[in-house]
């Protein structure tokens, strides 16, 4: 450790010797040997990460067959959209044959009573921990944090005898509510941590200013702290669309979400496999996190970031 | 102040505590109590219905003794260590290519985690069609004049789980990049500047000055990681649906196919406890030491 320290006393002391000559980082060429293998790794990494997707792409727009004929990697002869088309409207799943679409509202209404409910609990709730703590607030609070480690299979059962006593497994409803359940840990401690981060004297002001619990959470805390409604947003919609472990447990054939559907639908064994009708299947079901992801950029990362960071 | 002025202790803050009932009722009745339930049945034969007939640790000799489970734990064991060791090496050298000042830094991070937004069920079928031995990868190879060139890990009981690797890696080492990049961007740049002046080749300082530093990231994206793999069973669902034969299911499954197709509700949930003593292992001591740690200081 002290020679560290006396390398870096010198290498100060360097530094500042230095400063009378030119100043600035040394000009590199362009193509120096490093910036080729720099880019050319990179470049080469990106094309590996991309290609699924490419793949994906060219798959679902060419006919069977093509497909039988040619190389995954060559783009369509001839593009078709009725892959398209079949997958969202006509592919089936056991007896039902109307397509993807009815995963997708499927999805659509799972996901946005799920990411409000969840968001509305896990704010308040974050702020209440924040601001308005009592007594023994924060052992649960730690309970909910490990909890978030427990392997799910530990509490799926648990949760189907619940939901069957209150008459609410197999609905939307159900999994709502399960979606909420486990949300909540990395909410609340995100929202916890960003109202912490507030400025403790604006609390103390609306205090005097006669303003009460839910005054100061309505009229102050929530229109301060949209960006990381935003983050939490992201986390959710992105998180809740992707399940297919609660789906597959709590819902039921005609209630299934989009990726249980699309596990079904790819993976059925009968008939004859149609590539591209699954490729396609599998891009619309990858559309709406990746249109989230794309144009959230930095505010992903961020939300990402938070959520991978428990504790 | 008189009592009577001073309402119950229990009405204080009351707005407060009512809205921290969904959080008391998840931690305490869902984590706590549903996890307290599911390891007292798992000493029980419950078969169809729970039922409280304890038989002792049959479950959980039952569960030692079938094929299907330890296939499952090595699977496990083999996709954690290729997760958390090609995670880390690719996620670290990734990010420390990102790190050095280069143009269009956005861009490739942008690529490099866009699998991120995409589900296991998404990541499973993509590389199931990309590994699929007559039109993907192997047949592309084949039909440019490479007869005998063999890939074909879905279809072969033997590597099965190394395909199933390969679609987890790109689907998640983008986000160890990310936690890495964040933790290479927090190290001091006078760091840097005195292991330049001292002459220590760039490799050298990584291993030896950054790497030991970033400790603390390494350690939350073990943490994260690991409680990942546990997890691992939509990629396999949607990928081999734990084909072929039994050659690639994993814990998770086991669980899930006990609990809700083989109507043997006491083995999944000896399965599942076992799993939940398999991530204790890893958060335990990590907890102690986050936590622990902190309090002594």
């Amino acid at each position: 450790m002290s020679d560290h320290a006396v390398s870096l006393a010198a290498s100060h002391a360097a530094i500042r010797a230095d400063a009378s000559g030119p100043s600035g980082p040394k000009p590199r060429h362009m193509f120096s040997r490093r910036n080729i293998f720099l880019y050319g790794t990179l470049v080469v990494v990106a094309l590996y990460y991309l290609l699924p997707l490419y793949v994906m792409v060219v798959t679902s727009l060419k006919g069977m067959p093509e497909i039988r004929l040619g190389n995954i990697f060559s783009p369509p002869m001839e593009i078709t959209f009725e892959p398209w088309v079949k997958a969202w409207s006509q592919a089936c799943t056991g007896l039902n044959c109307d397509g993807l679409s009815r995963g997708f509202w499927n999805s659509v209404r799972i996901t946005v009573p799920s990411v409000i409910l969840s968001i509305a609990i896990a704010s308040v709730n974050g702020y209440a921990l924040a601001n308005w703590r009592f007594k023994g607030a924060d052992t649960f609070f730690v309970i909910l944090i490990v909890g978030a480690f427990i392997p799910y299979q530990v509490m799926i059962y648990p949760i189907v005898i619940i939901l069957r006593e209150i008459g609410l497994y197999g609905s939307l409803t159900g999994l709502v509510i399960v979606h909420s359940i486990f949300g909540m840990p990395i909410l609340t401690l995100l929202f916890r941590n960003y109202f912490t981060s507030m400025p403790e004297e604006l609390f103390r002001a609306a205090r005097v200013d006669g303003a009460g619990f839910w005054g100061i959470y309505l009229r102050i805390m929530l229109p301060m702290s949209l960006p990381i409604f935003v983050v939490a947003i992201i986390l959710q919609v992105t998180g809740i669309w992707n399940d297919f472990l609660f789906g597959v447990v709590y819902t039921r054939p005609d209630t299934y979400p989009m990726t249980v559907q699309l596990n079904n639908i790819v993976n059925s064994v009968q008939g004859v496999k149609e590539y591209n009708v699954n490729m396609a299947a599998t891009i619309l079901t990858g559309l709406v996190p990746l249109i989230v992801y794309f144009i959230s950029g930095k505010l992903f990362v961020r939300g990402i970031a938070a959520g991978a960071v428990k504790g | 102040m008189s009592k009577s002025e001073r309402p119950s202790q229990l009405f204080r803050n009351l707005n407060a505590k009512v809205a921290s009932i969904p959080m008391i009722l998840t931690a305490m009745v869902v984590f706590v109590g549903g996890t307290a339930w599911t390891v007292l049945y798992s000493f029980t034969n419950s078969k169809l219905l729970p039922r409280l007939n304890f038989v002792g640790l049959d479950q959980y000799y039952r569960l030692w003794a079938t094929p299907r489970w330890l296939i499952s734990i090595e699977n496990l064991l083999i996709y954690g260590v290729i997760s958390l060791v090609f995670s880390l090496v690719i996620g670290f050298l990734l990010a420390a290519l990102l790190d050095q000042k280069i143009r269009f830094e956005d861009t490739f991070r942008t690529i490099f985690l866009y699998p991120f937004a995409l589900s296991f069920i998404v990541t499973g079928l993509v590389w199931q069609w990309l590994l699929n031995p007559d039109f993907g990868v192997q047949g592309v190879v084949r039909s440019l004049g490479w007869t005998s060139f063999d890939f074909n890990p879905l279809y072969n009981s033997s590597i099965v789980i190394y395909g199933i690797s390969i679609a987890a890696l790109w689907q998640g080492t983008g986000l160890i990049m990310c936690l890495m990049l964040a933790g290479l961007r927090g190290i001091d740049e006078d760091i840097w500047k005195a292991a330049r002046v001292d002459g220590i080749p760039m490799w050298k300082t990584y291993l030896f000055i950054i790497i030991p530093m970033m400790r603390p990231v390494f350690i939350t994206t073990l943490v994260i990681i690991a409680s990942g793999i546990v997890k691992v069973y939509d990629l396999v669902v949607a990928q081999t649906s734990g084909g072929p034969g039994i050659a690639s299911e994993v814990p998770a499954k086991y669980v899930y196919d006990y609990m809700f197709f083989a109507q043997n509700l006491g083995q999944g949930f000896a399965a599942s406890t076992m799993m939940l003593l398999s991530v204790m292992i890893v958060i335990v001591p990590w907890a102690y030491l986050e936590f622990g740690g902190r309090k002594r200081v």
